[in-house]
């Protein structure tokens, strides 16, 4: 028995190493003094600690960070409270045909926005939105909206309904109930939709890189062009990459339990 | 029918988002749809129908060949790697019960990266002159990697040849780091909700621990699987940003897929019809395993 639970810590070890030398290489080059970053010595340990590669990928990328910022913050607020109202309506106020419009819009999740993508450049062209950041938060919050509703109908399909409906017997109404049963219930929801949301939007890619271009770039943009350039600098590359990686990583650090929550209910159960 | 004050408010509560999904999802699908049977392949926009002109074009379109080809061998390859590798550590975290907080943070942590960022560190891992390969090399082998232009079991079909791309393996190993934490999370979260007497009563039948998990916990887990086989299909079916920050196209189109080319014939090359017609495509190709699948998971749930 002894010997099966150390062979299976064994393997656990053994993948949990594998799953960490991406971050082993990344840290260990981007700490590199430029003469030691070469392929050969790729998994040895720097002699020195020079940190110029951080400095020099935040000033290239500092700019289309904020931009991330700009975009990541109001566009997960926006969203999170668009679909709070939608799981609110699609939990407690089911109506006749509700069900066919959750299911509606629960499809939206699953199509590849290169299929919305043409007409959704010329929208944004014609209404003076294109290649701006307004215009990457509108887009988010508006393919937002199936994932968004449906973790919040999720969430409040775990409220029983006899809430509401002592509620109701007590003379409150629809807006009522929503600001003082549901809302103060909901905070939970909200830190799960928002670091879900602020994960995601942080991380896409082919609506920022569609939309916008030059000064309006988010940061996956940014450092997509500094490994697209000629010169490659490993060492700003690794520090540019664990810049850019850091607002969700500090996420998943200090808030994993709600980080997986959100995975979890991203899966369409329920 | 009477419409109370209530029910009238939660209409409208729902109405602005419903509105948009119609034009931004159902409407913007529509308009792809149209530009996919124009003659709208340059800056100038022709929305002048041009039947399936564009269709016929791809599918007998060399890249587009193996375009489909390498999406199938990565879908199949993506999706079984991440289920396996999910489900046995998903198991052996069952199974140690101590450390387990640590072990799930280091296999979830990838999920929390972007797909550019992978790229970027996993294009020099696998590095052909580098990284994995100086491993490997102890051993006496030399994989190219995502440069590799061989096909692995390849046989020609048509102008294409059919077979396992060696330059697919690198992106999905990639792909496999970054969501096998997914399965994992779905496959522990599985595990704790099964409770301990079942376990109990099938020792007491006389179950050794392997056949309690093939005879009683696996077949408890099946849904899971099928969630994740639902999720893990359309990321791979629409891959774009892991591929374009990795490897691109590959010699000889070894490592392109539909969302990688319908970028660049879009926006790059200006032929917004035939960058339509992939779209459309790419949906299809999901839409087959997703409508089926909410269709079944909205009758179970009402």
């Amino acid at each position: 028995m002894v010997i099966k639970k150390v062979s299976k810590y064994a393997v656990l070890c053994v993948v949990a190493l594998f799953f960490l030398t991406p971050v082993y290489v990344m840290l260990i080059t981007s700490v590199k003094p430029i003469d030691e970053v070469s392929l050969s010595e790729m998994w040895t340990l720097p002699s020195t600690l020079d940190f110029t590669s951080y400095s020099e990928a935040f000033s290239k990328l500092a700019p289309n960070f904020l931009n991330s910022l700009y975009l990541v913050i109001p566009a997960t607020l926006i969203s999170a409270i668009l679909g709070a109202m939608n799981g609110y309506v699609l939990s407690k106020w089911r109506f006749k045909g509700s069900e066919v419009i959750f299911t509606m819009i629960l499809f939206g999740m699953f199509i590849p926005y290169q299929s919305i993508l043409i007409p959704l450049i010329q929208f944004l062209n014609s209404i003076g939105l294109y290649n701006s950041i307004y215009g990457l938060i509108f887009t988010h919050v508006v393919y937002g909206l199936p994932i968004t509703t449906l973790m919040f109908r999720n969430f409040y399909a775990n409220i029983p309904d006899s809430m509401v409906e002592a509620a109701q017997v007590d003379g409150a109404s629809f807006l009522g109930i929503f600001r003082r049963v549901i809302l103060p219930l909901s905070i939970t929801g909200f830190v799960v939709v928002a670091i879900w949301q602020f994960t995601n939007i942080w991380n896409e890619f082919l609506f920022a890189v569609t939309i916008t271009n030059n000064d309006a770039q988010p940061v996956m943009v940014a450092l997509q062009n500094l490994s697209g350039s000629q010169i490659v600098q490993w060492n700003v590359q690794m520090a540019g990459a664990l810049l850019a990686a850091m607002p969700t990583l500090l996420v998943y650090i200090l808030l994993g339990k709600y980080f997986v929550r959100g995975l979890l209910a991203g899966s369409v159960k329920g | 029918m009477r419409i109370t004050k209530d029910q009238l408010m939660a209409l409208l509560f729902l109405t602005p988002s419903f509105i948009l999904i119609l034009i931004f999802v159902y409407g913007f699908i529509g308009w792809t749809g149209w530009v996919s049977l124009s003659n709208w392949n340059s800056l100038m926009p022709d929305l002048s129908f041009a039947g399936l002109k564009n269709y016929i074009y791809l599918f007998g379109d060399y890249r587009f060949q193996a375009d489909l080809r390498n999406t199938v061998f990565f879908t199949i390859l993506f999706i079984g790697l991440v289920i396996l590798v999910g489900l046995t550590l998903a198991i052996l975290l069952d199974q140690t019960k101590k450390m387990n907080a640590l072990f799930r943070n280091i296999f979830l942590f990838p999920m929390a990266l972007s797909f550019v960022v992978t790229g970027v560190v996993w294009q020099w891992l696998l590095n052909p002159s580098t990284g994995y390969n100086q491993f490997l090399k102890l051993f006496g082998m030399e994989p190219l990697w995502y440069t590799d232009t061989n096909i692995l079991a390849g046989f020609q079909w048509g102008s294409i040849e059919f077979g396992l791309p060696v330059a697919i393996i690198s992106v999905v190993l990639a792909a496999v780091w970054q969501m096998t934490g997914f399965s994992l999370a779905m496959y522990v979260a599985g595990l704790t909700g099964i409770p301990d007497e079942l376990r109990e009563a099938a020792r007491i039948d006389g179950a050794s621990e392997l056949q309690i998990y093939r005879k009683v916990i696996l077949p408890m887990l099946t849904p899971i699987t099928m969630s994740v086989i639902i999720i893990m299909a359309h990321i791979s079916l629409k891959i774009f940003d892991l591929i374009y920050a990795m490897t691109g196209s590959g010699a000889n189109f070894v490592t392109d897929v539909p969302g990688v080319y319908m970028f660049e014939t879009t926006f790059r090359g200006n032929y917004y019809a035939n960058g339509a017609a992939i779209a459309i495509i790419m949906l299809l190709l999901v839409a087959v395993f997703i409508v089926p699948y909410l269709i079944n998971s909205r009758r179970g749930a009402s």
